[in-house]
């Protein structure tokens, strides 16, 4: 895990230091709110429905035990107990008072944790692959590159206020676990033909109100000019990207409205601007970066104790067979700690899960975890004889559903609950569907099936590329939910279909039922999942199950 | 159509959602809330709110409705919402 040096620690104190000085003008008086507002934002505080959130940044979703504690502590000392980890692989508190940040801020400083550029219109918190080196189908650890894009990107003066927003997120690995693809930049760790190192990147991917998915602008650029390169498509953006729209500033727009070819002319001419302006050293910082990158020390021990506790314990057998991925060393497995208990908020953790989750990281997993976009916890090295003890110690503190990648296993955003630009709740509708398929104990049938859920048209929840993407809108004065069917997160993503009309809340978990159903009916057999159904047979009979009132009636 | 409404607007420091009184004072019950019954007294207040009150941040008009006990009710579920506190957990005001 990259190791803060003491230039990285006085950084994030000084920021703190500056905030708190904003925070005692903005209390005082000499700072407006217009003023106060995209400061406050660049440290990650926003002012929501009930009360002010602060996002806390989880770079690449990698953090320490000690990180994990840290942030329990800022739970119980300054929030309500819990916090909620994010689709960026971010954490978030829902209830701390403004006066009260900078000493929250002054904590997590000292495990090496901030809330810079979390949010407002600069370059946000790098995201990467949660089971970056681990997993077994990993070319290269994409997190060095992700810790060096994180580092050129802070407080960088020139990008500090975009036209909007922007998000980057880097893979090493054929399974894009990233969303690489919806992202504004998108950089895959490649090699040529000489099996020189260097990345692939695309531009222009984003979700929200007009789903794209990014263009490939450089099929290999050497590692050493990645920097440049960056500089480059930033430049060019904030250059020709729109400030009279707000929904129309995103990069993914500029290059719909300019054409790739013209972006890909403008980015490379001001490439070789900027390869005069890098002198190398930023690749000597790399490579100190990917020294602490490094595998940990894993150890040879006997597996005794998970084949026999598979063959006698039938709730250790059904959680290691959906719970766990192939691990890089084939002693270890990778295990996902579901935040998805049936009918609790997706997402969510107690202080005092979070303080288990770092115990037992410290104890089994080499120290680490990480934070999927999935909003599930990863313990990424356990070697597979201590999954049995792990299991135990998750189930005591109700961490141990075995429902990754089921119906269940649902992504949400927090909705009009907490989202002040929320347009419905999509939290209560998350645990209806979860708590009605876990009565139903069709999950483990239904298999492979990502829901995704979100209660407004900003896709936080990345419903597009849900298998099934429920949007909350409001019709007539009313919450009002809308499917959409066949998106798709990976490598070939894909932007679901809208099927049709919404549905209210008592009558969206119905209509989920009739959907789930009627793909049990068509399927071939159990090994056609949900989706590889509606690329066969496409949105028409789902249509008709939905929205055909005879139908209805015979299926009720 | 009714254009009675009330202002409403987050508290500075606690971020806690706080309704405007008669007296220019700000309670986090919507119950004490003062009614501007016409668009024009509900605009003309407001004005003077944004240019006046430091103690919180984003002050707006929320429409409202009478009960036919005479009890005030915003009548978008968003603002009903408002007065309560989210609905997955027993926080915010509903817990006070």
């Amino acid at each position: 895990m990259y190791r803060y040096t003491d230039f990285d620690k006085i950084f994030v104190t000084s920021r703190v230091d500056q905030f708190r000085d904003q925070v005692r003008r903005r209390i005082g008086g000499s700072l407006t709110e217009d003023e106060f507002r995209p400061l406050r934002l660049m440290n990650g505080l926003y002012l929501l429905l009930h009360a002010y959130m602060l996002r806390v940044a989880i770079p690449y979703g990698t953090l320490s035990s000690t990180q994990m504690r840290a942030l329990a502590d800022v739970a119980d000392r300054w929030d309500k107990g819990y916090a909620h980890f994010t689709t960026r692989q971010n954490v978030q508190f829902h209830w701390p008072k403004l006066q009260d940040v900078p000493d929250l801020l002054e904590d997590l400083s000292k495990a090496d944790m901030h809330a810079i550029q979390t949010s407002g219109s600069c370059i946000r918190s790098v995201t990467s692959d949660h089971f970056a080196g681990a997993a077994a189908d990993e070319d290269e650890d994409p997190r060095p590159t992700a810790e060096l894009v994180r580092q050129w990107s802070t407080d960088h003066p020139e990008f500090a206020f975009l036209p909007r927003k922007f998000k980057v997120a880097v893979i090493g690995s054929k399974q894009d676990r990233a969303v690489t693809k919806m992202h504004d930049i998108g950089i895959s760790l490649v090699r040529d033909v000489h099996n020189s190192p260097g990345y692939m990147l695309s531009v222009g991917g984003g979700l929200g109100r007009t789903p794209m998915i990014g263009m490939v602008v450089r099929e290999f650029l050497p590692r050493a000019d990645l920097l440049p390169y960056l500089e480059a498509v930033l430049q060019v953006y904030n250059q020709i990207g729109r400030r009279d729209n707000k929904y129309k500033a995103r990069i993914k727009i500029t290059l719909h409205e300019h054409g790739i070819e013209e972006i890909r002319r403008r980015i490379e001419e001001n490439f070789q601007l900027q390869l005069t302006r890098f002198d190398g050293s930023d690749q000597k910082v790399f490579t100190r970066i990917e020294s602490d990158f490094s595998a940990p020390e894993f150890k040879h021990g006997s597996m005794e104790s998970f084949t026999k506790a598979r063959g006698t314990d039938p709730l250790f057998r059904s959680f290691t067979d959906t719970n766990l991925h192939p691990h890089r060393n084939s002693e270890y497995s990778i295990v996902t700690v579901s935040l998805k208990a049936h009918g609790q908020t997706p997402g969510d953790a107690s202080s005092e899960q979070m303080r288990v989750l770092a115990d037992i990281a410290e104890k089994w997993s080499h120290g680490e975890l990480r934070v999927s976009h999935e909003q599930n916890i990863i313990l990424p090295h356990v070697h597979k004889g201590d999954l049995v003890e792990v299991f135990a110690t998750l189930q005591r503190v109700g961490l141990a559903t075995a429902n990754v990648g089921l119906i269940s296993d649902l992504i949400s955003c927090p909705g009009m609950d907490y989202c002040d630009l929320a347009t419905a709740r999509s939290i209560n509708i998350a645990q209806g569907i979860s708590t009605r398929f876990n009565e139903l104990k069709l999950e483990h049938d239904i298999g492979s099936l990502k829901v995704k859920i979100s209660g407004c048209i900003n896709a936080c929840a990345h419903h597009h590329v849900g298998h099934i993407g429920i949007l909350g809108l409001e019709k007539k004065g009313v919450e009002s939910y809308q499917i959409t069917l066949g998106g798709d997160a990976g490598r070939d993503a894909e932007i679901g279909k809208r099927i049709g009309p919404g549905f209210s809340a008592d009558e969206i978990i119905p209509a989920m039922e009739r959907l789930i159903y009627a793909y049990l009916d068509m399927r071939t057999d159990t090994s056609e999942t949900f989706l590889m159904t509606f690329r066969r047979v496409g949105p028409a009979p789902f249509k008709t199950v939905l929205y055909d009132t005879e139908v209805k009636t015979h299926a009720a | 159509m009714s254009h009675a409404t009330i202002i409403t607007a987050n508290d500075l420091l606690s971020g806690e959602v706080v309704y405007l009184t008669a007296s220019g004072q700000w309670s986090p019950n919507h119950l004490d809330a003062m009614v501007l019954v016409s668009k024009h007294k509900g605009t003309a207040r407001l004005t003077e709110i944004q240019n006046s009150d430091k103690s919180v941040v984003g002050p707006y008009l929320a429409e409202v409705v009478q009960a036919s006990d005479g009890t005030v009710l915003p009548n978008h579920f968003r603002e009903i919402f408002r007065t309560k506190g989210p609905s997955n957990r027993l926080l915010g005001k509903q817990a006070a």
